[in-house]
């Protein structure tokens, strides 16, 4: 579980994060949503450690993050696997090098055992083929999958996605939601994901953090926004006509439902 | 050992063509300028000796490595940051500065003063190349000119001046790729900045350098 409290974060005169508050709960998909500039990605790399906050304190698993020296930091970012927007693989080396390099530098593996973890993980994300492929020739989906067989690749207890779906067809977008899913479950890692993406949020936002100008503005799991009240997460969510009619039927449905079920009891009784 | 490949071994044709060709010009130029006939020929040979051991190979193959290395490093930093794969490095707790940094001061520190040894060698060569395929000197007089009043001093002074020139020509880059903010256009941009700093830096680090180290010789 990775608690934070009160975190703020300025740039100069731009306030970015203004006291947010928030708990990411262990073995679920905790999104954090929000229009562009509203501070997720600044909120993400807070709680990694690659911005300092202001104000505010992090806890993961009960230890302050924020009190940490700097080689308490680095013990505890060997338990981190972060999936970057652009992937953020390394050029200069092949997809199987990419997701050895953490073993690499941490694991006391014998050189067997590496190349056993890494065919391993390569073969959970579904990419068997490309092991001597360089990130330049293999696509965006692929590019993402290998990000993600490096991120979990010593096992991590935290998983962190920035924009996981960023720049995927749909398609492949559900593939990768599925695939950090399944990998959150079957690991029990706490998974904190920066989206856009309303699929992802409706599939997988099982504790989801919306952001609005810095700001925690509201917070619940996929089954309650539908319902939810809040007009500028409506307005964030329910953007366009076709979602605005999606949430309606939903709506119907459910009351639908609640009508049948009042209708049902009557009829027993 | 990598580094070293890319620095050293990457940078090794444009050294050579460079250091021959100074070293050819600078004997045709003394040749040139020297019309008394009381100065024997010999003296061009130490003149070129001497210049090429302490300006050309050290100053001149620099600048030029600046350009050639120092927009690599800037470059490829600067990619890495923009493309967050430092930042990768640093969530899996890796020391960034020392990981990616330190490996190229070193492998600059190793293999450019040797560059510069090889540069002096060919710089001579060259001149002693062109001196005598241009009738201006026979081989013999350019190889006893090269012996005449020969300071070892030379080559220490210019090694130290090497290895500074080494310091600056990856540190500044390396500085300004690490640091870039934005995406291509500001990669380009600061791998300029930093060549046009870098070259300043090796020019102000020569004339200290030469102030330092020569005035009490002359």
């Amino acid at each position: 579980m990775i608690e934070f409290k009160n975190i703020s974060k300025h740039f100069g005169d731009k306030t970015v994060l203004n006291d947010v508050s928030h708990r990411m709960e262990t073995g679920k998909c905790n999104l954090i949503i929000g229009t562009s500039g509203s501070g997720k990605t600044v909120l993400q790399k807070c709680l990694v450690g690659l911005f300092e906050p202001d104000n505010g304190e992090i806890i993961y698993d009960g230890i302050s993050f924020t009190d940490m020296t700097e080689e308490e930091r680095k013990l505890l970012r060997q338990q981190i696997g972060m999936l970057f927007q652009g992937s953020a693989l390394f050029d200069s080396m092949t997809v199987e090098e990419n997701v050895i390099f953490p073993l690499n530098m941490f694991s006391k593996m014998t050189p067997l055992e590496k190349k056993k973890r890494v065919d391993e993980v390569l073969a959970r994300v579904q990419l068997v083929d490309a092991h001597k492929k360089f990130p330049a020739e293999i696509s965006g989906g692929m590019k993402k999958r290998v990000g993600i067989a490096r991120a979990i690749v010593l096992n991590p207890k935290y998983l962190f996605c920035d924009e996981p779906n960023s720049g995927l067809d749909p398609q492949t977008s559900m593939v990768i939601d599925k695939l950090i899913y399944d990998i959150t479950k079957e690991f029990k890692m706490t998974t904190v994901i920066n989206t856009h993406d309303m699929n992802s949020v409706m599939e997988i936002g099982e504790n989801i953090l919306y952001m609005y100008l810095g700001q925690h503005e509201w917070s619940g799991n996929n089954k309650e926004i539908i319902f939810s009240k809040n007009e500028r997460l409506n307005e964030f969510i329910f953007a366009s006509e076709f979602l605005k009619d999606a949430k309606d039927m939903r709506m119907l449905e459910a009351k639908g439902k609640i009508d049948n079920d009042r209708n049902m009891d009557e009829l027993l009784k | 050992m990598h580094q070293c490949n890319d620095i050293g071994i990457g940078s090794l044709g444009i050294v050579c063509i460079i250091s021959v060709f100074i070293g050819a010009v600078s004997a045709v130029q003394t040749a040139y300028q020297m019309i008394s006939p009381v100065i024997p020929k010999e003296t061009i040979a130490q003149i070129v000796r001497d210049t090429v051991i302490l300006e050309f190979a050290p100053t001149l193959v620099c600048i030029v490595l600046a350009g050639v290395i120092g927009s690599k490093i800037a470059s490829e930093l600067g990619n890495m940051r923009v493309s967050e794969q430092i930042d990768a490095l640093e969530i899996m707790g890796i020391n960034t500065k020392s990981y990616l940094v330190m490996p190229k001061i070193a492998a600059s520190l190793v293999t450019i003063p040797m560059l510069v040894i090889l540069s002096m060698v060919l710089g001579i060569w060259g001149g002693r190349l062109a001196g005598t395929a241009s009738g201006i000197l026979s081989t013999a007089q350019f190889d006893k000119g090269l012996l005449n009043s020969f300071s070892p001093y030379n080559v220490y002074f210019a090694l130290i001046k090497s290895y500074t020139f080494a310091f600056i020509i990856s540190s500044i880059p390396a500085y300004y790729g690490y640091y870039v903010k934005g995406g291509a256009l500001e990669i380009g941009r600061s791998s300029t900045k930093s060549v046009v700093v870098s070259c300043i830096m090796l020019l102000c680090a020569d004339y200290v350098l030469s102030q330092l180290l020569l005035s009490p010789a002359m």
